[in-house]
This record gives C-alpha cells, sequence and structure tokens, in this order.
C-alpha cells in the first residue's frame, strides 16, 4: 500500500514539476538556514562540562555595595580578600581561584625570540575540579600551592612547541627569568565554551591558555592579571599606588570556583556565604545587607551572556524564514492537492475511504519534505563552508556538520513538510466523491 | 477599478485559506525583511565610521617588556625606541601609547568633572597616552588650540595616578562637555586631585573600543601627554607597550618588516608575538567589524531567499487560483470583459490581499522592533523603513502575479461554454 502511495506521489511529482520544484527548494532553503544558524547556536550553547555542569558553582559576593555595583548585581569576580577567604575555608569538596596574565617564556639558545604566553594562575584543585586530562604527569599538589611553589603546567600545544611533544615532565623552563618545573602536559583540552574563566576574559570562544601556575606563586610575585580588573561599575578607580593596595583594595579580579556535589551542599554553602557577608557587614567591612550569588555552569554562562546577539539573533531571523517558508508551503501543497480534486472525488468514488486518502497524501508530503531535506543538506553543507564569511572565525570553527546535524536536517524538512500538508490533506480528504464526478464528467 | 473590488472581495470569500496564507506570509515577510534590512543599516553604518585617522599608512607594534623591570628602565627603553623608529628610513612619525583605534579594549576609561564636588553625572570619554608626536603620527590636525609640548610629557607607571595638567580632546567630547561654548582654555578635572588644562581640540579621533560595546562614546577621546611604562607584559589589556607607527606613502610594507627588526637589535629583552605582534589598521579594522560584517551579509542574504520567496508563493498561489477560476474567468470574457480587464481584476486582487498583508506586517514589524529592542539593545526602528518594505512588497506582489494574470488574461471567451 505504502508503495503504491509512493509512486502515486512520484507520478503527481512529474505531472506539476514546477510546483513540486518550488515547494522542495523553498523547504530545502528554510531548513538549511535555520540548520547551519542551530550549528553556529548549538556551539555557543553548548554545555562544556555536562557530566558535572549543575555540581560547579560561582559564588559572587556584593563588596561594591549598592553605590557602586550594577544594577544591584554583585561583581562578577572576588576580590582578593574574598577569594582567599573563600579558599581557606574550604566549605566545598573542591574551590578554585583564577586569575589570567602574561608570562614571557625565555628560550634556553640564544637564537630564539622570547615569546609571550597567556597563563593562569591556578589554585591546585583547578585540575581535578574540570576533570582536565593530562597527556604527562599531573597536577601540583595543596603543599605547592602553601610552599608557593616554582612549578608550571603546560598545554600539549606548547609542550610540542618547546620539546617537539616528547614527555618534558620534570624539565625547567624559564618563565619572566624564573626557572619552573614542569609537573604536568595537558592533553588536547578546549571546553567550548571556555567557563572556566569567562568572567575575567569576556571571550569564552578562543583556546584555553598555554600555561598554568600555582595562584600563590603569582601573587607572591605582584603579578599583575591582564585579564578583567575592576573596582566599581561607576566611578573612577581608586588609586593603587603598590601591590599590597591591590591585594587590599575592594577591586574585584579573581574568579572562583566551588565544587558541589549534592543539593544539601549547595543549600549549605549559600547560607555559608550569606553568613560571611552578614560577618563583613557586622564588622562594619560592608555598609549593606548580605548580597550574595551562587549559579552553577548553566546559570554562569547565562549571567556572561556567553551567546553571541549575532548567533542569536541569526537563529530568530532563520527560524522566521523557516516559518514564512512553511507558510508558503502550505498554500502550495493547497494548490497542488486542490489541482487533484477530480482523481480524488474519482477514487473516493471507487471506494477509497477517507484514511486512504490522508494516507496518500501524507506520503506524497513526507517525499516532498524528504527532497527537501536532501536539499537542505546540500545546502547546508555549502552553508558550513561559508560560515567563515559570517561568524568570527573561532566561533565558525566549532560550528560542525556532524551525524546529528544531518539526520536533524531531514527530521526537520520532514516533520515541517507533513505539518505543512495537514490542513491541504484534510481538505483533500473532504473532496465529495459525488459532486466531483458530477461537475467535471 | 472600484467597481471591481466588491467582486474580488467575493471571490477571496470563498478562498478564505488561501487567501489567509498569502495575507499572513506578505505579514511575517514584511515584519522580517523590515527588521533585517534595518540591522544591515544599524551594522553598515557602523562599521563605515572612520577613525578620523590615516589609516592606510598606520600600523602598531605590541611590545612587551621581559622580566618585569622597573618604570625608569622601561621609560628609558621606550624613548630609545621612538628614536629608532622616527629615524627609520620610511618612517613619518611614531609615538608610544598603551592602545590604538579598533583594538576593541586596552584603552583607558576616564570619568571627566566640571568640578571636583560635582553630583551630576561625570562624562565617560576614552583616553590614549600620547605625546607631541600623536597628532603627526595619527594624522589628525587640530581644528582649535595647541599640540603638546615636548616638556609637558610626563613618565607614568602602572602605579601612578594620571593627572595631566593639559589634555587635547575631540570636537564631540567637546561639544558635550561645553556645549554652548568653545573648550579649548577650559578646566576639566580628570582625577579629584587636580584640573585638566584643555589646550587643544581635534576633529575627529576614535577611542579604542569601537567594534564593541561602547558606541555612544566611541568619538569621545582624550589625549593624555604620558609616556606609559607598563611595568611587564601583562599589566594591561594589551600588555605592555604599543608602539603606533605612521609610514611615509607606499612605504608600509617595507616599514612593516624593518621597525620590528629594528627594535629587536635595539634591545632583545621584549617580546613581539611573530602572529598577532604588529597589525596594520586596515587589519585592525577587518577583525574589528568581522562580527558586523558577518550579520550584515547574514540579513542581506535572507531579505533576497525570503522575497524570492515570498514571490514563489505567489506565483505559485495565483496560478492554482486561475487554474480553478477559468470558468469563470472564460464566462466573464463572452459576457464582454476585455483582456485588460481580466488582467486588472487579478493586479487589483494582489494589490489588496498585499495591502491587508502589509497592515498586519507593520504592526508585527513593529512589535518584533520592540522585542528586539529589549533583548538586543537595537535602536528604534525609523517608520520610513517599513514604508520601504511594504513598497517593495507590494511591487514584488504586482511583478509576481502578473505571469498568472496573463495566463489568465488569456483565456477565451470559448472556455464558458466548455465542461459543463
Amino acid at each position: 500500500m505504502f508503495a503504491d502511495y509512493l509512486d502515486l506521489a512520484l507520478r503527481s511529482f512529474r505531472r506539476s514539476k514546477a510546483l513540486t520544484a518550488l515547494v522542495v527548494l523553498l523547504m530545502g532553503c528554510g531548513v538549511a538556514t535555520c540548520m547551519v544558524t542551530f550549528a553556529v547556536f548549538r556551539a555557543t550553547a553548548a554545555d562544556p562540562i555536562p557530566w558535572k555542569s549543575n555540581q560547579l558553582f560561582v559564588p559572587q559576593i556584593d563588596n561594591f555595595g549598592p553605590a557602586q555595583n550594577w544594577k544591584g548585581e554583585p561583581p562578577n569576580l572576588l576580590s582578593y580578600t574574598d577569594a582567599t577567604v573563600l579558599l581557606h575555608a574550604r566549605q566545598a569538596r573542591r574551590q578554585v581561584l583564577i586569575y589570567g596574565s602574561k608570562w614571557t617564556v625565555m628560550p634556553g639558545d640564544a637564537q630564539h625570540l622570547p615569546s609571550s604566553q597567556e597563563g593562569d594562575a591556578v589554585s591546585h584543585d583547578f585540575f581535578a575540579m574540570f576533570d582536565v586530562p593530562f597527556r604527562y604527569g599531573g597536577g601540583w599538589s595543596a603543599s605547592d600551592d602553601d610552599q608557593r611553589a616554582a612549578v608550571v603546567v603546560i598545554s600539549s600545544a606548547l609542550n610540542q612547541k618547546l620539546f617537539g611533544g616528547a614527555d618534558s615532565v620534570g624539565r625547567e623552563i624559564n618563565l619572566d627569568t624564573h626557572a619552573y618545573r614542569i609537573v604536568g602536559v595537558l592533553d588536547n583540552w578546549n571546553p567550548s565554551p571556555r567557563f572556566f574563566d569567562v568572567s575575567s576574559t569576556w571571550y569564552p570562544f578562543s583556546h584555553p591558555r598555554q600555561l598554568y601556575l600555582p595562584f600563590s606563586r603569582a601573587i607572591d610575585l605582584q603579578k599583575a592579571a591582564s585579564t578583567n580588573f575592576y573596582c566599581s561599575t561607576n566611578s573612577v578607580d581608586p588609586y593603587l599606588p603598590n601591590w599590597d593596595s591591590i591585594l587590599h583594595s575592594e577591586c574585584a579580579w579573581i574568579a572562583a570556583w566551588v565544587e558541589l556535589p549534592t543539593r544539601a551542599d549547595v543549600e549549605r554553602y549559600r547560607g555559608w556565604l550569606h553568613n560571611y557577608a552578614a560577618e563583613q557587614q557586622r564588622v562594619g567591612r560592608f555598609a549593606w545587607p548580605p548580597n550574595v550569588r551562587l549559579s552553577d555552569v548553566g546559570q554562569w554562562l547565562d549571567v556572561m551572556k556567553v551567546v553571541p546577539k549575532a548567533s542569536a539573533l541569526s537563529m530568530i531571523v532563520s527560524a522566521s524564514f523557516l516559518l514564512i517558508c512553511l507558510v508558503n508551503v502550505v498554500g502550495l501543497m493547497l494548490a497542488r492537492f486542490m489541482r487533484r480534486a477530480p482523481e480524488i472525488g474519482v477514487r473516493r468514488a471507487l471506494g477509497a475511504s477517507r484514511g486512504a486518502i490522508y494516507r496518500q497524501f501524507l506520503v506524497e508530503a513526507a517525499a516532498i519534505g524528504l527532497a527537501g531535506g536532501v536539499l537542505g543538506l546540500l545546502l547546508t553543507a555549502l552553508g558550513m563552508a561559508g560560515i567563515g564569511h559570517v561568524f568570527e572565525p573561532e566561533i565558525a570553527r566549532l560550528a560542525t556538520l556532524d551525524a546529528s546535524l544531518l539526520l536533524l536536517t531531514v527530521l526537520v524538512a520532514v516533520a515541517a513538510s507533513l505539518v505543512a500538508a495537514l490542513y491541504p490533506t484534510w481538505r483533500a480528504a473532504q473532496v465529495q466523491p459525488a459532486w466531483q464526478l458530477k461537475s467535471n464528467g | 477599478m472600484t467597481m471591481q473590488i466588491r467582486p474580488i472581495l467575493a471571490a477571496l470569500r470563498r478562498h478564505k485559506m488561501a487567501t489567509l496564507l498569502i495575507v499572513l506570509q506578505i505579514a511575517l515577510t514584511l515584519a522580517v525583511v523590515s527588521n533585517a534590512l534595518f540591522i544591515v543599516k544599524t551594522r553598515v553604518l557602523h562599521l563605515s565610521r572612520p577613525t578620523g585617522t590615516d589609516e592606510a599608512h598606520l600600523f602598531v607594534i605590541k611590545n612587551g617588556w621581559i622580566g618585569q623591570p622597573d618604570v625608569p628602565h622601561i621609560d628609558a627603553q621606550m624613548r630609545a625606541d621612538l628614536v629608532t623608529l622616527r629615524s627609520l628610513p620610511g618612517v613619518h612619525n611614531a609615538f608610544a601609547s598603551e592602545a590604538y583605534p579598533m583594538q576593541e579594549g586596552g584603552g583607558g576609561l576616564v570619568r571627566i568633572k566640571h568640578q571636583v564636588a560635582q553630583t551630576t553625572k561625570a562624562q565617560l570619554a576614552l583616553s590614549y597616552f600620547a605625546d607631541e608626536h600623536a597628532l603627526d603620527t595619527f594624522g589628525t590636525a587640530l581644528v582649535a588650540g595647541r599640540n603638546f609640548r615636548a616638556d609637558e610629557i610626563v613618565s607614568l607607571g602602572p602605579y601612578d595616578a594620571s593627572r595631566p595638567a593639559v589634555i587635547i580632546i575631540t570636537r564631540d567630547l567637546a561639544h558635550k562637555l561645553f556645549p554652548d561654548g568653545a573648550a579649548v582654555g577650559q578646566r576639566v578635572y580628570l582625577s579629584d586631585d587636580g584640573p585638566s588644562t584643555i589646550i587643544g581640540m581635534v576633529d575627529r579621533l576614535q577611542g579604542s573600543y569601537a567594534g564593541s560595546s561602547t558606541r555612544s562614546i566611541d568619538e569621545d577621546t582624550v589625549l593624555v601627554p604620558a609616556r606609559y611604562a607598563s611595568s611587564d607584559d601583562g599589566a594591561s589589556y594589551a600588555g605592555g607597550t604599543v608602539y603606533l607607527v605612521r609610514a611615509q606613502p607606499g612605504q608600509l610594507a617595507a616599514v612593516l618588516r624593518a621597525a620590528p627588526a629594528a627594535l629587536v637589535a635595539q634591545n632583545r629583552m621584549r617580546v613581539i608575538s611573530p602572529e598577532d605582534g604588529v597589525v596594520t589598521l586596515e587589519q585592525a579594522r577587518t577583525k574589528a567589524y568581522a562580527t558586523d560584517r558577518g550579520v550584515a551579509i547574514m540579513m542581506g542574504a535572507v531579505c533576497v531567499l525570503l522575497l524570492l520567496a515570498t514571490a514563489g508563493g505567489i506565483v505559485g498561489l495565483s496560478s492554482f487560483w486561475v487554474g480553478q477560476r477559468r470558468r469563470s474567468i472564460g464566462v466573464r470574457r463572452a459576457l464582454g470583459a476585455t483582456r485588460g480587464d481580466i488582467l486588472r481584476y487579478f493586479q487589483t486582487e494582489n494589490a489588496l490581499i498585499v495591502g491587508i498583508g502589509v497592515v498586519l506586517g507593520v504592526a508585527l514589524g513593529i512589535a518584533a522592533n520592540l522585542s528586539l529592542m529589549t533583548h538586543y539593545e537595537l535602536p528604534r526602528m525609523p517608520l520610513w523603513v517599513l514604508g520601504v518594505g511594504a513598497l517593495l512588497l507590494w511591487l514584488l506582489g504586482q511583478l509576481a502575479v502578473f505571469g498568472p494574470a496573463r495566463s489568465a488574461a488569456a483565456v477565451p471567451p470559448v472556455e464558458a461554454t466548455r465542461s459543463v
């Protein structure tokens, strides 16, 4: 029966080539535009650490106060004072502090020129908290943090550049004219969006940094942050004459994360944060009631507005485009099906049930959808190739045409065609056998 | 014409769904196309703004210092570097700053007050560190006042507060600070520690954030007379020192290679990234406005596709319509209607349907713009954009229906006698 309907559909395609081609073209264009923008949207709105994203939290403490903060929201980063309290309080399973700076890698010989590398100063829990994969070695220990040890973890890219990809654990590199012992080499690690330091870098779609050094050591070296550093959202930064005044200032520049495995842990931590802020109010540091936040990865990416405006905007536009194509297809299918009213009348008169008419025309619609989907696939592939012209290379690189997207393209095309065919099919099924025979007999 | 409207309405009533579909399609298309065109217009305006500099001959060298040298050392090195750069063949002029136009960050944000104890909101502006060579390097001419003198340029370290005695500002900022009179000679406060006298005004000079989110103050720039010694290559967003170099006409390519080599030859204890350490302003422009250009291309493409789709839809539905009405067209022809009458009938019908769609589309378009305004900080769309969109759709409708209408007009009167 199904094969029969398919045969009928193919015959009808042959009879009205132009109309069929138009419908298929519309479906193809609509679906392809949606898929290309969806591929970008999917990449930018992805969960970078799905197995753990509801256990990792960013604490925020309002040390700016209502007069200096942004619309009542606490700053996105912590002051050194709050960050170190949080680190040493050990109220969570793991806690990590992060700030970024640039380090000069000095070559071992005189032939090569020094190069500047971005590095994150992190506390030792960083690697375990974010499940950072290692190719060689591992992270450093809590005691390395306490002793401000001169240890470093380097990326696989930097290891390739400096040591030709060999196991470099135990070897030394020279950063800012100090010697550091390499304790670990990362495997390929590129969480997208780069969520863990998005509040310091503002730009979540670049590669992670090349160097990771102990937070305590960077502070000791008075290594200034190259990342976001702000002291209020609406007035002049205070005069900070030296490093000590930076550490004791209320400026925000350190990103903090805590790992809280259970819901109870989250509630307990929220309470602790609140109490800490209340305590700061009691001792007179804050002149305002506690204003704290605790956001998991998803919430934090929302707060930081990680999905680029261009991506969300193009998603909306292409969805509207598909909708308009669909309205168009409804009209064209109506035209196709009603043109065949005599044929339907004959079939009904010969004993075909309404259900049979439904099935016949829905199969035809699905076949159109399938054709549209295949065209959509071709256009999607074409669109993915041209995506670099529309989006920044860092974002375009993330959008990939994989099996799930291919399947989705065809599924959307078929589903959309079926939805578009519902009304025309209903109208077709309403055709009265006798009336058609009479007027066209 | 007016005679035809009543029968058209009667006919449309018999094809409620098909009419509704075209109306809906016209409305949605107008809503999307007008908003998309408006986005294209704002983006194109944004990305074609001039910086006010001699972009074709300007480039920057991003120079990082190694081993956290102290401020006097960096300052001495910066002076030596500037001598090296300015004496290089093909170099017109050069100066040192911490940021450059279209960098998308880097420059300082200053708050300018008329008095220390001012209760009203301070005027925000973007700053560049500059010296007496800065204006000539940018290629920006003074329109009032004078340039910095060499003795006014101070050395600043990362822990020093900037309180310049004299500043040069842009015309746009001058107008915001002193809407009623001349700004040159006036005193303003960049910090609470002391006033700064405005000694000069340039016509136009864009701040370093253009391309990002500071649109309203992109033209409000302050030049602060100082050599800023960033203590290592990480103290500022850009890191280290930015040398802006203006090449002589035709010399840019040669100087691009020679300048960083000359600096390294002068002293090796620096980092100039081989990938992005040397950037021409043209490259900076391409990078800074990549998203704007991308969005404009994408929206433009969607508009074209959408209009084509709508035209296709109108052609398809109209020809179906004509096919269904062959007999009644034949009857009309037999009763004395001319070909022109039939043609006009379908053109008028289409104009009417598009008209209804346009009314609905204007409402939808405004609603869409309002929601985009709240979610994506787009400006309000002027009504003329909708007008242009409506005219476009109306023309498109007339064009699309012309084919089917002509084939309707070609129906012979004898059709009335067939298949009855």
